[in-house]
């Protein structure tokens, strides 16, 4: 899923002080998951926001609404009828709610609540850690499901580098050499042998380095 | 026991300290509460585990927060005790009276009192 963090309430009430009717919308999604723009952050933030404006003298109508996902037109759609009751919306989605949000409502100006961080999983309690980097050509299937783009600083694709010792990565010791887990895992599934193949130059074109990317898929389009 | 405790603090009720979330401790600052405490079982007593220390660690992010929007973090605070220890009960709240009103009014409940005035 997609992992964000809270943004400080500092920044958000430096960004909202201006506007007095605000809407502060959640998304039930990878958000919700992350703990960090779901129904309760939402509730959360709302109640901060005012109580700040009343105590500093400025009350502030903050409304609370929450979206089972900002990424989708039918769902953004469901704002539509009130979007003009509020001067700025704080959207605690990922960024892409943000910026969908904000394609679809031209004059409200959106405002990101959150940090989108990376896509990761739930490794453990109040624990997120990156898994994919969505380069757009998965090598997985060669590397025993451990992936070297997202997992190994340098992305070496034919690893480990000279700089994995004791299993640990030379950029700090509490990150793991992805070679290493690679060795390892390819070790315990018996498949050695795909290790000693030599990976081809990855097509970067699919990654960021062609610019925004696109799916296109004419077969499910009506 | 007829134990004397304070007479201005309100008892909400709960299955378990680990149900109080953040929201709960703000709504009642938001609707103009002095402080709140948040009583739970002994530290490693707990009948679900670790519902006490979820609670506490709540009641830090909501004091994390009050910090923030000025209200100040020192008007929430968490205890632990046995359901035995009913005098223990009535020396918290006894204790947490006196630090709120050491404190004063929250400026909540002013600011809205203030706007109140005016209308």
């Amino acid at each position: 899923m997609i992992i964000a963090e809270k943004k400080p309430i500092e920044e958000i009430i430096d960004e909202v002080k201006d506007f007095s009717r605000i809407l502060i919308l959640g998304c039930n999604e990878c958000v919700t998951v992350c703990e960090a723009g779901g129904k309760k952050e939402v509730e959360i933030l709302a109640s901060a926001l005012r109580m700040y404006f009343i105590n500093k003298g400025n009350e502030k109508k903050v409304d609370e609404r929450t979206l089972e996902r900002q990424c989708d037109h039918e769902y953004l759609e469901e704002l539509r009828s009130n979007i003009d009751d509020y001067d700025a919306i704080v959207s605690l989605a990922c960024g892409v709610g943000v910026q969908f949000a904000a394609e679809k409502y031209l004059t409200t100006p959106l405002i990101p609540g959150v940090n989108t961080v990376c896509l990761g999983a739930n490794e453990d309690r109040g624990l997120w850690t990156e898994r994919c980097q969505a380069c757009g050509s998965c090598v997985l299937a060669r590397t025993g499901g451990i992936c070297p783009v997202s997992r190994c600083a340098k992305r070496v694709l034919n690893g480990p580098c000279g700089g994995s010792t004791n299993g640990k990565c030379e950029i700090s010791k509490d990150v793991d050499c992805a070679w290493q887990l690679i060795l390892d895992r390819l070790k315990a599934l018996d498949k050695m042998d795909d290790y000693e193949k030599i990976a081809p130059i990855k097509d970067w074109s699919t990654d960021r380095a062609g610019g925004p990317r696109t799916v296109t898929r004419e077969d499910v389009k009506i | 026991m007829r134990l004397k405790i304070p007479s201005n603090f309100r008892i909400v009720r709960v299955p378990c300290t680990g149900k109080v979330d953040i929201i709960h401790i703000l709504r009642a600052f938001e609707k103009g509460a002095d402080g709140v405490y948040v009583v739970g079982c002994m530290e490693g007593d707990c009948h679900f585990n670790e519902g006490n220390f979820r609670a506490r660690k709540r009641v830090e992010q909501a004091a994390r927060i009050l910090d923030k929007v000025g209200v100040g973090g020192e008007r929430v605070k968490m205890f632990n005790l046995s359901s035995g220890e009913g005098p223990l009960f009535a020396q918290y709240s006894i204790e947490m009276d006196n630090k709120i009103k050491e404190l004063g009014p929250s400026p909540i409940r002013v600011a809205k009192q203030n706007k109140k005035d005016a209308a």
